[in-house]
Order: C-alpha cells, then sequence, then structure tokens
C-alpha cells in the first residue's frame, strides 16, 4: 500500500550513491561486453603508450595509459569486478556462516553457545590486519582464497549480531505459541526465529561490503591480495608508488576516487537498512 | 486409571509438582495440585499473579518439564497419556491435536513476519497433512467460525494490520486447528479491552460447547471465570486453597483468601468513593515460603495453629475442598474443620 505521507524530502546524496552503486555494479557485471581497451594483457600493452594522458570520452584511451600501457578505464571498470566479487563472496560466505552459527548458538544456548562465543571472541581479539597479512602468506592469491580471508573478518561480528538478535525472539511468546503447536527445534529456528533475525543480518551485511572492499584493496595495495597484471582497485594505487603519482595523478586518483565513491555509496545502503531494519540502531 | 470406563476425563493432574532450582534456592511454583477434567467441562483456575496459574497451565501441557533447573513430579495425563513420562517427540505430536494453548497477549504470540494465514495453514499441513489449497480453505474457515469478518482476506494480512481482538480471535483459530479436546487458555484476555474480553470469553465458551472440547481458563480475573466454569480452582502461592463449583464457591466462600479475594472486586451497586478493599502484603516470596498455612501472613483469622501447620485440602460435601484450618461459612460445610 502506498502511503503519501512517507514522500518526504527526497535524499539527494543517498540517491546519487545508488546511481553510482547502479552503475559500478552494471559495468562490474556487463565488462567483457563493453568496449573497454586492454585491461591486463602487458603484452599487447608493449605496442601501446605508456603513460598516456586521460583524452576523454572520444580518445583512444579515455582516462590514460598506465606503465605497461594498459588502458586505465578497463582497468578500473575490470578492478571493479574483482573488489566487488571479493567483497560480496566474502559477505556472502561471513552472512551464511556467521548467521547459521549465531542463530544455532543463540537458539540453542549451553555449552554451544559457550563454545561458540569463545571462538568468536578469539576471532574478534586478532587484529584484522594482522590476520589477513598471516593468511595472505599462507593462501595462494585467488579470488576465492581472499574472499575465505576476508569472510573471516565477518564472521565473528555477524555471529554475534545474529545471536543477540535470536536470543531476543527466542523468548518471544510466538515462538512459544508454535511450540505449544507441535513444532520442532528445526523448525521453530528456521520458520519462527529466522526470519525475524534476518533483516538486522542482512543489514550488517550491507555494511560490511564496504569494510571488506577497503579491506580487500588493502591487501591488494600491499601486493598480499590479488596479484598484477590482474587488476583491482587496491593494486592500481599501488602503481602510483615510487614517484609516479607525483607524474601521472590521474594512476591512482582514478581508481582512489572509484573506491572511495564505492565505499561512500555502501555504507549509505548500509545506514538507510539499519535505519529500517535493525531495531536496535533504529530508535533515536 | 481411576474410572477410565465411566467417565473418560480428558485431563488428569495428580499431585502435581513443579520445583524451579535458582540460584536463589528452590522455587516450588505448584505444590501439589490435583483435578480432573472431563469432556465439554470449563475449569477456572484463579489466583493473584504469581501463585503459580501460569506455570500450573504449561506445566500441564508439558511445555515446562523437568531439566536440568527445573523438576516436575506427579502426574498429568491428557487422554489417558502419562505426558511428563513421554519422549519429546512424543510430546510434541501431542501438541496441536491432543492439547492445544491461548496464549495471554495476542500482540506477541503473532510471529510479526508472518501471514495470518501462514500461521494456520503451517499448523494444519504439519498435523493433518493437508494439501496446500484443502489447508487454506480450513483455515478460512477456521476463521470465519472464531468470528472472523472477510476471512479471505485476513489470511493475506500481517498480525500487525489486525486489531488487539482480531489478533487473540486468530490465535484461538490457530489453536483450534487440529481440533484439540483440551484447550488451556492462559490469561487470553489480559491484554484486551473490556469490551473485547467479554466477546473472547463468550466466544471461547461456545466454542467449547460446540466441540464438547475441555478447557482449563486461566485468569486473574474472577468476573470472567464466574460465569464460564463449571468448577473453580483457587490457586496461592502454588497450593490449591480452595476447589468446586464455581457458583456455590463464589456463592459462599469457605477459605478467607476466596473471601478476601471476592471482596477486593470493585462493584456497581457499591456507593461512590467506597474504598476498596484490598488484601494487605504480597504473595510470599517462593523462595521462601512461610511455615504453616502460606496465606497466614495476610490472613484476618490467622492462629497458632495456622503458623505451626500447613492444612490440608479437606472434602467437604458439594464437590468443594478447602485447604483452611478454619474454613468460612461454617453452616454449610458441616464437619470440615473446626470452625470458628
Amino acid at each position: 500500500m502506498r502511503t503519501p505521507s512517507r514522500r518526504r524530502r527526497v535524499d539527494v546524496v543517498f540517491w546519487l550513491g545508488m546511481a553510482w552503486l547502479t552503475v559500478v555494479l552494471g559495468a562490474a557485471v556487463l565488462a567483457p561486453l563493453l568496449p573497454l581497451g586492454n585491461a591486463d594483457d602487458s603484452v599487447k600493452g608493449l605496442t601501446a603508450p605508456i603513460f598516456a594522458s586521460p583524452e576523454g570520452l572520444g580518445g583512444a584511451y579515455p582516462l590514460g595509459t598506465n606503465n605497461y600501457g594498459l588502458d586505465v578505464l578497463a582497468r578500473v571498470v575490470y578492478g571493479a569486478r574483482t573488489s566487488l566479487l571479493v567483497a560480496l563472496l566474502a559477505v556472502l560466505i561471513g552472512t551464511c556462516v556467521g548467521g547459521l552459527v549465531g542463530l544455532v548458538s543463540g537458539f540453542v544456548r549451553g555449552t554451544t553457545d559457550r563454545v561458540v562465543g569463545i571462538l568468536s571472541n578469539a576471532l574478534l581479539a586478532v587484529p584484522p590486519l594482522i590476520l589477513l597479512i598471516a593468511l595472505g602468506t599462507v593462501l595462494d592469491p585467488s579470488v576465492r582464497s581472499i574472499a575465505f580471508a576476508l569472510s573471516l573478518l565477518t564472521i565473528p561480528s555477524m555471529v554475534r549480531l545474529a545471536r543477540a538478535n535470536t536470543i531476543t525472539v527466542a523468548q518471544r511468546e510466538y515462538v512459544l505459541a508454535a511450540r505449544a503447536l507441535g513444532a520442532g527445534r528445526l523448525r521453530l529456528m528456521l520458520r519462527e526465529v529466522l526470519p525475524n533475525v534476518v533483516l538486522p543480518v542482512l543489514s550488517l551485511a550491507v555494511v560490511m561490503i564496504s569494510v571488506l572492499v577497503v579491506a580487500e584493496a588493502s591487501l591488494s595495495f600491499l601486493g598480499i591480495g590479488i596479484e598484477q597484471p590482474r587488476p583491482t582497485w587496491g593494486n592500481m594505487i599501488a602503481e602510483g608508488q615510487g614517484g609516479v603519482m607525483e607524474q601521472h595523478p590521474y594512476i591512482v586518483v582514478v581508481p582512489g576516487i572509484c573506491l572511495f565513491l564505492t565505499v561512500f555509496s555502501f555504507n549509505l545502503l548500509g545506514e538507510k537498512a539499519q535505519q529500517r531494519w535493525d531495531p536496535r540502531s533504529a530508535k533515536l | 486409571m481411576t474410572t477410565d470406563v465411566n467417565a473418560p476425563h480428558v485431563l488428569e493432574v495428580e499431585d502435581l509438582r513443579t520445583v524451579f532450582h535458582t540460584p536463589r534456592g528452590d522455587v516450588h511454583a505448584v505444590d501439589g495440585v490435583s483435578f480432573s477434567l472431563a469432556a465439554g467441562e470449563t475449569l477456572g483456575l484463579v489466583g493473584e499473579s504469581g501463585s503459580g496459574k501460569s506455570v500450573l497451565g504449561r506445566t500441564v501441557m508439558g511445555l515446562v518439564a523437568s531439566g536440568p533447573r527445573t523438576t516436575v513430579t506427579g502426574r498429568v495425563r491428557i487422554g489417558g497419556r502419562d505426558v511428563h513420562a513421554l519422549k519429546p517427540a512424543e510430546r510434541r505430536r501431542l501438541w496441536g491435536p491432543e492439547v492445544a494453548m491461548v496464549f495471554q497477549d495476542p500482540m506477541t504470540s503473532l510471529n510479526p513476519v508472518k501471514r495470518v494465514g501462514t500461521h494456520l495453514t503451517e499448523t494444519l499441513r504439519r498435523h493433518l497433512g493437508c494439501s496446500r489449497t484443502e489447508a487454506t480453505e480450513r483455515a478460512v474457515d477456521l476463521l470465519r467460525q472464531v468470528g472472523i469478518p472477510e476471512p479471505a482476506r485476513r489470511m493475506g494480512q500481517y498480525p500487525h494490520e489486525l486489531s488487539g481482538g482480531m489478533r487473540q480471535r486468530v490465535v484461538i483459530a490457530i489453536a483450534l486447528a487440529c481440533d484439540p479436546r483440551l484447550l488451556i487458555a492462559d490469561e487470553p484476555t489480559t491484554a484486551l479491552d473490556v469490551t473485547v474480553q467479554k466477546q473472547i470469553l463468550d466466544l471461547l465458551a461456545s466454542l467449547v460447547a460446540e466441540r464438547t472440547m475441555a478447557m482449563v481458563l486461566v485468569s486473574h480475573d474472577l468476573g470472567a471465570v464466574a460465569g464460564r466454569t463449571d468448577r473453580v480452582q483457587v490457586m496461592y502461592a502454588g497450593r490449591t486453597v480452595e476447589s468446586g463449583p464455581t457458583r456455590p464457591v463464589f456463592d459462599v466462600p469457605a477459605h478467607p483468601y476466596t473471601d478476601a479475594l471476592l471482596a477486593s472486586i470493585p462493584r456497581l451497586d457499591n456507593p461512590p468513593h467506597t474504598l476498596l478493599r484490598t488484601i494487605e502484603g504480597n504473595p510470599p516470596d517462593m523462595a521462601r515460603p512461610p511455615a504453616g498455612c502460606r496465606f497466614g501472613p495476610r490472613c484476618a483469622f490467622v492462629t497458632d495453629q495456622c503458623r505451626e501447620a500447613q492444612p490440608e485440602a479437606a472434602v467437604v460435601p458439594g464437590g468443594r475442598a478447602v485447604a483452611c484450618h478454619h474454613p468460612l461459612s461454617r453452616s454449610i460445610l458441616e464437619g470440615a474443620g473446626d470452625g470458628r
């Protein structure tokens, strides 16, 4: 149903953010279909000019080229593909695993809950960057393993949120009422509790995406994430090291702005989602 | 076990005790309660807050059962089967088709993210194995039976779209979905307006009559219990202080507690500004109940005998029982206790 009173003034910043996300996600998904330049073939790049200046949309290199003669626009789009893929995959793993573990431990309580609590607190106690660097040295730098490493960062907070919400929901009378009608544990968890827990967990997940986009960029910047020549925003920014940025600022500025706007937009979306769905942060 | 053939009791409760082990000590929430209930009969459980009536209701269901922090002793037989001797899975099969419960607050006893229809059809499909369309039909029919207008449209609505009275009707419809033989209504009207309260109570009474169900109506509202129950059981601090057919018990109470409860109901025919009579003090701390009669500290007629010995329930004429050393209204209770 439509409620006319809801039409307060339009949140311009929010909608600009959403527009940006649509463009980035669209470009990332459709990247292979777009008429883009050479993103990662450094052999072909040998024939192209290096450090070509941005020429605008009409030119051969709209956002210029890097030190291997690779097209920066193409790289930034393929970079979005990798960065977002890694972040989304990690959040997906983290939400599913963390959410389920939290749901079960909050519902079952007792020993299970205590063990889960100790493990998730232990994971929270390790400084995230150190954990990532440690994992980065052990795992091979593929999308899958980076996503796995990053998901470890999200699991403990997901577990906590899901567990806390489960505990409050599980005490509600409708859960007791369902039990009094003969519903089993699994049914109670999945049909009664889960639907009430899923919204706050999802809104945290959206915020997590932006955190993980930054985390992935940091890893790739340090060279323990996705490796060159495969582009990500992090390793593109790293190309600006050693005096390159001073002479060719666009090398850093382009992926930097993309990173900034994307993280900013995901945060806006996450905030909005939490206001709507997470009763605790919705108050006030 | 008693008279299985002649009077098949739907519910038999025998010396039921529920003890919660808390850090402050053992709390005897239900302390030796017995009663039985035949089909078509309604029993009112009354008492003030903390007298153990809700815990009794839940223990009868088996929702409160022995565990690490709870001990349940005594026997509860629903349809001849001992609820507390059953395995959890078997007990769950009892819930729904044999015994169902209506909860206190319809605001919280419906899941806010599930549609009214889902609540109903889920139960039907689970217990009776109905198909989707069959379940929907029966659900609409159930909603109509509990007096919900436009039942088909209500099916697609969420609980927050309904009023409190409507919600309680839905809760009742859910409880009735599997045609239970016993319905436990745990203060079904506490959260509702007075006018709606009456409607809901009348609805429950007519449903009990139609379906020849047995019903336990838990309430602290004596008025709610008075007109709509066959028998009444007055609880205080986990024990039954008085029981018997509703009318005589309320007309001529034999236990000082029943008397005091009835006296503290405001009456329309009282002159204006009449001070409302109250019972002094609070129910006892159940982790440290007083010695002797538990109502002793608040009783107007307390004697040394009351402080020393706990009165046992004495059966008196008219199917009544009183647990008091000095029951009131000696005249109708000849031979019970030594009078005063």
